[in-house]
């Protein structure tokens, strides 16, 4: 889960990261009010949405005093950038910017391990300064057990080519923010740009900040942080029915177990639709280990709420769970959903039971279930019957 | 021959007693597995009931930890069954009691834990191979089952299996059931992991009893890209390739939590590219990737 840039600069601030004051808006009023809160000065106004590049799209913008500050959030407010639209604002005390320097932390998914980035070349992408210049993006190794501690900051610092005087300043500022990383279960832990001021102080000037959803449990503080407005209202429906379903633009809804056979099968659906007027998969749903008749049915309500589904094309290869189970949460599932049912329902049943579940969907004989014999096969029909509906 | 998993390894479960754990203890039986006890600190000197694989009761010990469990039994494998919140100690545990072989098999651990288990193992100079976690386990058929992998769908055979994920490697097994399997392991779809497709390619390459090995790899991170790096330099036999998740959109955690396209990378496109450039067959469908194998073994 990607944060927002005022929920990054809050837990930098909670675990003693410097940062600026700041508010924030979702009117032009309270914008007024916050710059006012800040001591009525000059702010930056700070479109928050999650896309980099807000400075070039005008989502960025100083402003000398209340009323400019309102006039600034009246502007920035609403503005899309790259179709993020802006709802809300930071307003954020100005500061006197002497460098601007990079630093983050992230998962070394090769290495196994963490990864500490860090720069004197700050404020800039720093994908294009990695391809561009890599000699000026210091890459250091950070174990996971002992983290950022004074030497590994300290080496970080050096491997960045600062002065002795600033790596004094910048070290209890990268373990504070490994602190925050490991704190808070994050995967990711970026500033940039990282500041020192006219008067020497390090401030984080803009932070982003991705958390492991794995690590939800120990962090109930965490649901808190999910923008339930932008996201999709099927992907949060499903969310509630604890469905894992991702919502995708196309016509044929895919259910099925395992996360590596849904995603299998929604890549044999979009090379059957190119036969079949370029239909494509509408979502991803992995029903798991145990397709009971509640969960199928659950599954189904979400994929038959989405208005662009056509078909939708059940593949299910029985291991621990078994194809009768499937079968029978199929035909329950049906019967619970009644007329709400109405798009025809492709099937594919093997592995464990395959026998008995194929059976009993025959016996069922409903009127919108095909059953078919391989997953191939099965992805062609769904495919033709969007195409055709 | 196999690799990881033979007829003689000595098997224990952590969280023997839980529901999984009672599960699949009972289902690695079935399938032939010496599955010779347990570990819940709770539930220590007492024994757990089952049927071994000639139908014959039998008393499972159940043990405080690892370390006693391995001394009283001999084990060298353990299948870890414990929750996510607990997974970090259970994987600690059994690291520093120094089993040969811990399959993690739960899903939904937190990725600062399983990168803490990880340097923990590099700690104690990795003499515990680590399989998962977020993975099926391993199984070398006729012999035994280490995990949750269907110990029905195929027999013994000349194919070395290596996969990301759990129904992709049974649909896989199913499909060239009539071949067999020397050994197959699922080593899980999280973005940090044990064993590594790599990990497999080099220990396929030296069993005598694999002809051929499947690939199987999916969207996020380098490590089919990887592989084929490897398989150029290092594999003689003959590797049939396939990558799920053309399909994905970008920056959506597609069920698995390493499942995920950043960018321009991660993409299955560029895996696919990649391992086709060092001379592996990549199919567009499970099914066609069978027929590759099948063709590249004349059978």
């Amino acid at each position: 889960m990607d944060l927002f840039e005022y929920q990054a600069r809050d837990l930098f601030e909670e675990y003693g990261v410097p940062v600026l004051a700041a508010k924030v808006a979702d009117t032009p009023e309270d914008a007024k009010k916050g710059a006012e809160a800040l001591g009525g000065g000059t702010v930056v106004v700070k479109s928050q949405v999650k896309i980099g590049g807000r400075g070039k799209a005008g989502g960025v913008k100083l402003a000398h005093n209340p009323d400019e500050a309102a006039e600034r959030a009246g502007e920035i407010l609403g503005l899309d950038i790259k179709g993020h639209v802006t709802k809300r604002v930071m307003i954020a005390e100005g500061a006197d910017i002497a460098e601007e320097y990079y630093f983050s932390i992230l998962l070394d998914r090769a290495n196994r391990t963490f990864l500490a980035m860090c720069s004197r070349e700050g404020g800039m992408d720093i994908e294009q300064l990695a391809v561009e210049r890599p000699e000026a993006l210091a890459k250091v190794d950070v174990n996971a057990i002992t983290g950022i501690d004074e030497a590994k900051a300290r080496e970080i610092a050096e491997a960045a080519g600062f002065d002795a005087e600033t790596t004094e300043k910048l070290v209890p500022v990268f373990q504070k923010l490994w602190e925050t990383f490991k704190g808070e279960d994050a995967s990711l832990v970026e500033v940039n740009p990282l500041v020192k001021t006219g008067a020497g102080e390090i401030i984080a000037l803009d932070g982003k900040v991705s958390l492991d959803e794995n690590a939800s449990f120990r962090h109930a503080n965490h649901e808190d942080l999910r923008d339930l407005d932008a996201e999709n209202p099927l992907e949060l429906k499903a969310k509630q029915l604890d469905l894992n379903y991702v919502k995708l633009d196309g016509e044929v809804g895919i259910i099925g177990n395992g996360a590596g056979l849904v995603m299998s099968t929604l890549d044999v659906v979009a090379y059957a639709g190119e036969n079949h007027s370029g239909v494509k998969p509408a979502n991803f749903l992995d029903i798991g280990g145990g397709a009971s008749a509640e969960v199928m049915a659950n599954g189904l309500s979400v994929i038959l709420g989405d208005e662009q589904v056509k078909s939708v094309f059940v593949n299910v290869f029985g291991g621990i769970t078994a194809c009768d189970a499937v079968a029978n949460g199929i035909v329950k599932a049906l019967e619970i959903l009644g007329d709400a049912a109405t798009k025809p329902l492709v099937v594919r049943l093997d592995g464990n039971a395959v026998e008995e579940g194929r059976a009993i969907l025959a016996e069922a004989k409903h009127p919108l279930v095909t059953l078919v014999d391989t997953m191939d096969g099965g992805a062609d029909k769904a495919a033709e019957l969007a195409a055709a509906n | 021959m196999s690799i990881f998993l033979n007829k003689d390894s000595k098997v224990i479960v952590q969280g023997i007693t839980g529901g999984e754990g009672t599960k699949h203890t009972a289902r690695m039986l079935a399938a032939g597995t010496n599955v010779v006890g347990g570990v819940n600190a709770r539930k220590a000197g007492t024994t757990v009931a089952h049927k071994d694989v000639a139908g014959n009761d039998v008393e499972l010990p159940v043990f405080a930890s690892v370390g006693e469990a391995m001394e009283a039994t001999g084990a060298d494998v353990s299948v870890a069954f414990v929750p996510p919140a607990f997974s970090k100690d259970a994987a600690f545990e059994a690291i520093d009691a120094g089993i040969g072989l811990l399959v993690i098999i739960t899903e939904g651990i937190p990725v600062q834990d399983s990168a803490a288990v990880w340097a923990h193992a590099c700690e104690l100079g990795n003499k515990t191979r680590i399989i998962g976690p977020n993975c099926p386990g391993i199984i070398t058929p006729g012999e035994s089952l280490a995990g949750i992998i269907p110990a029905t769908i195929t027999e013994s055979g000349p194919i070395g299996l290596v996969s990301k994920s759990g129904t992709l490697t049974y649909q896989m097994m199913y499909e060239l059931r009539d071949l067999g399997f020397s050994t197959a392991i699922g080593i899980g779809g999280d973005p940090v992991i044990g064993t590594t497709h790599i990990d497999a390619l080099e220990a396929f390459e030296a069993d005598p009893e694999t002809e051929a090995i499947v690939m199987i790899g999916e969207i996020g991170g380098d490590a089919e890209e990887r592989a084929a790096e490897y398989i150029r330099h290092n594999v003689s036999k003959p590797v049939v390739g396939y990558v799920a998740g053309f399909t994905a959109p970008e920056g959506k955690t597609m069920g698995h939590a390493g499942a995920i396209v950043s960018g321009s990378s991660g993409t299955a496109q560029a895996k696919k590219e990649a391992l086709e450039a060092a001379g592996v067959k990549v199919g567009k469908t499970p099914t066609e990737t069978a027929e590759l194998l099948r063709t590249l073994l004349g059978r």
